[in-house]
């Protein structure tokens, strides 16, 4: 079958073992701590750290391909994009100017400017494999229920939780109609222009819209025959205590984010890790 | 009786407020404590609407005006909340795969204790114990999407038993199951009733399957309101489910046929209660007059299937050297219990995918260089859910899509267009917004937009799953015309009267593997391909059993042959 987008498997690894509270604890801290930070040093080790956790949660590339493609793509665009409108922002930051070589008009490639443009690409790219574990080692019941601990309200939590559950259905129904369709004559492939595609792509959509309709009023329902909403609160069947190992790597992660903190307040004097002083 | 009701309708009238009619007429019932009641109607006769108003949908999720009084267990209806309702009376609904809420068996179990802010510990407890009492003790860290559809059954039952309720609403709990699932179903229904002396409430309109265990009365809904309330022998013996657009059982029909009148004194409301003592001779006689007829196709074969494997994985085969071959101007069955292959046979054949191994002929020519596109000229399919194919505003549209996308001509369009509507009946429609249509017409929507590409073969996915008798036999009727037309058509299903009523050929899966290539009659008469296809045995061959009519089979032919011969 194809490799579905965010589909849980059980596997039995210490991040699985892991609370769903646990891992969305550690996840903000780690992103936090990388959102806060432009020190590439910090980003760097964050980046090894969640290959290694990655590796450990025994994530198989094919599972994650097509979506770590599109961010690389996301990611690549984006620092064209920055370059084009602000090819002097490292300048500015850093307070050097050192050349490279002189482009086209007003803009000029310096080491300043490369080395921002770099810090920013692994900052996001480190954030990318922690949000791949977080998704694919958590049980969806038990993000709910971790999600509705850290604050969340439930019925958001649970929204969020079945959604994520009948992504890979969605993308089950997708293919078939999208299938149907072709045989009907419709060409998904690049055969034809990037305009008529998404006209295209509609013919698609919208059944998959209307019959998704249908879903939801036979879960909504269901859920309603059995009391969802009746309470301001509810208690949750997944929701495992925490143990010695979830209390660990909240610590660790605490300790992540006071380091970051530390060496931005007291190396480097501010956000920014200036190589050029 | 002086025992109090459990429920009591009186003068109770309901409309929505979308609907410029009401959907139940001045409704008077009394139901026991205990009891178990069968209500069986039409699509569209207010038996869903009655089920809504008993468990709070109504006016909860669907709102409309309410006349008269409703109560449960001694309160109105409309002074309680759904949630309060809930606790009363449980509902199963129909669709058990839509309705799971948790990852797991015992998850799912304890959403209502979820709701109620049971504690961690002892949900798991109770969850445990009602898992027992249904038999999925075992099963409790599976996913529901894993089990068989008698384990989703019963997962779903347990969901509603953990409330303790006291009635259990059965909302259709036979629509999209196979017969074999259908049968268990009514079975752990019969069991829980036995065990738990909970009243049941099964609103349904497949009758013969319910009535394989008992029932104390069977209400018969139409036109939103009662029309008999009477023990299944006496309903059987009637005529009112003729009139009402409800299946007989079919047993009921052949004793008709052979100019036998069905009486409430020779138990007929189940098989398994039915006396044929007195009658016995004259179904003799009349499977007697009968002569088997030759039903040889010998027409040029249109598709040949040699050897086709298939895997997803390329380690578990989905398919194994299939090999059949189709006469033009067929009309096939495929049937087979879910996970068979018939889906991915069906998708071989579209192009879809591509097999590992073996070959597709069309009028002799291999076609594996041909693309979905080249294939959908003259290979058509219609999707199960009208919903997943339909993605235009107006019918003409619609039906249009396939020639727009090919680029032919707009006035070749218009006139193809045109012609398609009227063979199928919707030509008084062609300006018609898609969505004002009944779900009958939007699946001939579906089919006219396949049909107006000319294909030479069509294949239908479960045509009529969901539909009540007269809705069948419209699409049935319709397709009959579809293939008297020239068109061999290959029906992906399940239901076993259409097998018996339309499709003289049956190809049989199971587990990837072709079981049986035969006539109907004798696939429905076939323990083992029975068993192996989750089909079940015709009740017509039991009686001939009890009519000591040695050949079985061939007096389900013969039934089946009179039919037609009756129709016609």
């Amino acid at each position: 079958m194809k490799a579905r987008l965010f589909s849980y498997n059980y596997e039995d690894t210490l991040v699985h073992r892991l609370s769903g509270l646990t891992k969305l604890i550690c996840f903000l801290l780690l992103t936090f701590a990388i959102m806060f930070s432009y020190d590439i040093r910090v980003i760097l080790a964050t980046l090894v750290f969640s290959v290694i956790l990655l590796r450990l949660s025994r994530i198989r590339w094919s599972q994650i391909k097509l979506m770590v493609l599109y961010v690389l793509i996301f990611l690549v665009v984006n620092t064209l994009i920055t370059f084009l409108f602000s090819p002097e922002q490292g300048v500015e930051i850093y307070g050097t100017r050192n050349v490279i070589a002189k482009l086209f008009g007003r803009y000029t490639l310096t080491q300043e400017q490369l080395f921002y443009q770099g810090t920013k690409f692994f900052k996001y790219a480190s954030v990318i494999p922690l949000g791949i574990i977080f998704l694919l080692t958590t049980n969806p019941s038990e993000l709910a229920s971790s999600l509705n601990g850290v604050g969340v309200h439930y019925k958001a939590a649970f929204a969020f939780s079945l959604t994520l559950r009948y992504f890979p259905d969605v993308q089950r129904v997708y293919h078939d109609i999208s299938q149907a369709q072709q045989a009907r004559g419709l060409e998904m492939t690049r055969k034809t222009s990037v305009g008529q595609r998404f006209k295209n792509s509609l013919m698609v959509v919208i059944p998959l819209i209307f019959s998704t309709l249908d879903r939801i009023e036979v879960i909504t329902n269901a859920m309603d025959l059995r009391g969802f909403g009746k309470e301001k609160r509810r208690t949750w069947y997944n929701k495992s205590k925490l143990k010695a190992a979830d209390i660990a790597a909240i610590v660790v992660c605490t300790i992540f984010l006071v380091i970051t903190i530390l060496i931005s307040v007291f190396i480097n004097h501010g956000r920014f890790y200036n190589p050029f002083l | 009786m002086e025992k109090t009701p459990i429920i009591e309708f009186d003068h109770f009238s309901f409309q929505y407020y979308s609907q410029t009619e009401a959907t139940l007429h001045d409704i008077n019932l009394k139901i026991y404590p205990g009891e178990k009641i069968l209500i069986v109607g039409p699509s569209g006769s207010g038996k869903s609407t009655l089920g809504h108003c008993l468990n709070g949908l109504i006016p909860f999720y669907y709102k409309g005006n309410m006349e008269g009084s409703l109560k449960i267990k001694g309160r109105e209806t409309r002074d309680l909340d759904i949630f309060q309702l809930s606790k009363m009376l449980g509902t199963v609904l129909q669709d058990s795969d839509g309705q799971f809420v948790g990852l797991t068996v015992a998850e799912d179990i304890s959403f209502a204790m979820e709701n109620d802010c049971v504690t961690t510990a002892e949900m798991h407890e109770r969850a445990a114990r009602v898992a027992g009492m249904v038999g999925m003790e075992t099963l409790q860290a599976a996913s529901p999407y894993e089990l068989s559809g008698g384990q989703k059954q019963r997962t779903s039952l347990a969901g509603v038993l953990i409330d303790d309720v006291d009635i259990l609403l059965f909302d259709e709990p036979l629509a999209n199951l196979d017969p074999a699932t259908g049968k268990t179903a009514i079975e752990i229904i019969d069991d829980i009733h036995q065990q738990m002396k909970k009243t049941i409430l099964i609103i349904e309109h497949r009758l013969e399957d319910v009535l394989h265990r008992g029932v104390d009365r069977v209400i018969v809904i139409n036109d939103g309101r009662i029309i008999a309330d009477m023990n299944p022998h006496a309903l059987v013996s009637s005529d009112v489910l003729v009139k009402n657009g409800i299946r007989e059982p079919l047993y009921v029909t052949a004793m008709k046929y052979a100019d036998i009148k069905v009486t409430p004194e020779m138990k007929p409301g189940h098989i398994w209660s039915l006396q044929t003592g007195g009658v016995n001779e004259a179904l003799r006689q009349w499977n007697h007059s009968l002569t088997p007829i030759s039903h040889l196709n010998n027409n040029p074969s249109i598709l040949t299937i040699e050897n086709l494997s298939f895997s997803y994985d390329g380690v578990k085969p989905t398919l194994s050297t299939i090999d059949f071959d189709l006469h033009e101007g067929e009309m096939v069955a495929i049937v087979g219990k879910n996970g068979a292959g018939k889906s991915t046979l069906s998708k071989l054949m579209c192009g879809f995918e591509n097999p590992d191994k073996g070959r597709i002929l069309f009028k002799g020519q291999d076609i594996a260089s041909k693309s979905i596109k080249e294939r959908a000229e003259f290979i058509g399919l219609v999707m199960q859910n009208p919903n997943q194919m339909i993605s235009k505003n107006l019918i003409v549209d619609e039906v249009a899509l396939g020639l727009r996308l090919r680029h032919v001509p707009e006035d070749q369009i218009k006139s193809k267009v045109e012609k398609v509507l009227k063979v199928c009946g919707l030509a008084p429609f062609i300006d018609w917004p898609i969505s004002a249509l009944s779900y009958g017409q939007k699946k001939r929507v579906t089919i006219a937009s396949i049909l107006v590409l000319d294909p030479q073969l069509l294949i239908l996915d479960e045509p009529t799953a969901g539909q009540d008798y007269r809705h069948y036999s419209e699409i049935m009727e319709f397709l009959k015309e579809i293939n008297k037309l020239g068109i061999t058509v290959i029906l992906i299903t399940h239901d076993m009267h259409l097998m018996l009523e339309y499709t003289p050929r049956a190809i049989v899966l199971a587990g990837g593997q072709k079981i049986a290539d035969t006539a109907a009659s004798v696939v429905l008469t076939d323990r083992k391909v029975i068993e192996d296809a989750n089909l079940k045995e015709t009740s017509l061959f039991q009686l001939a059993s009890m009519a000591g009519i040695p050949d079985g089979t061939q007096f389900v032919q013969n039934f089946i042959d009179y039919e037609k011969g009756a129709a016609q």
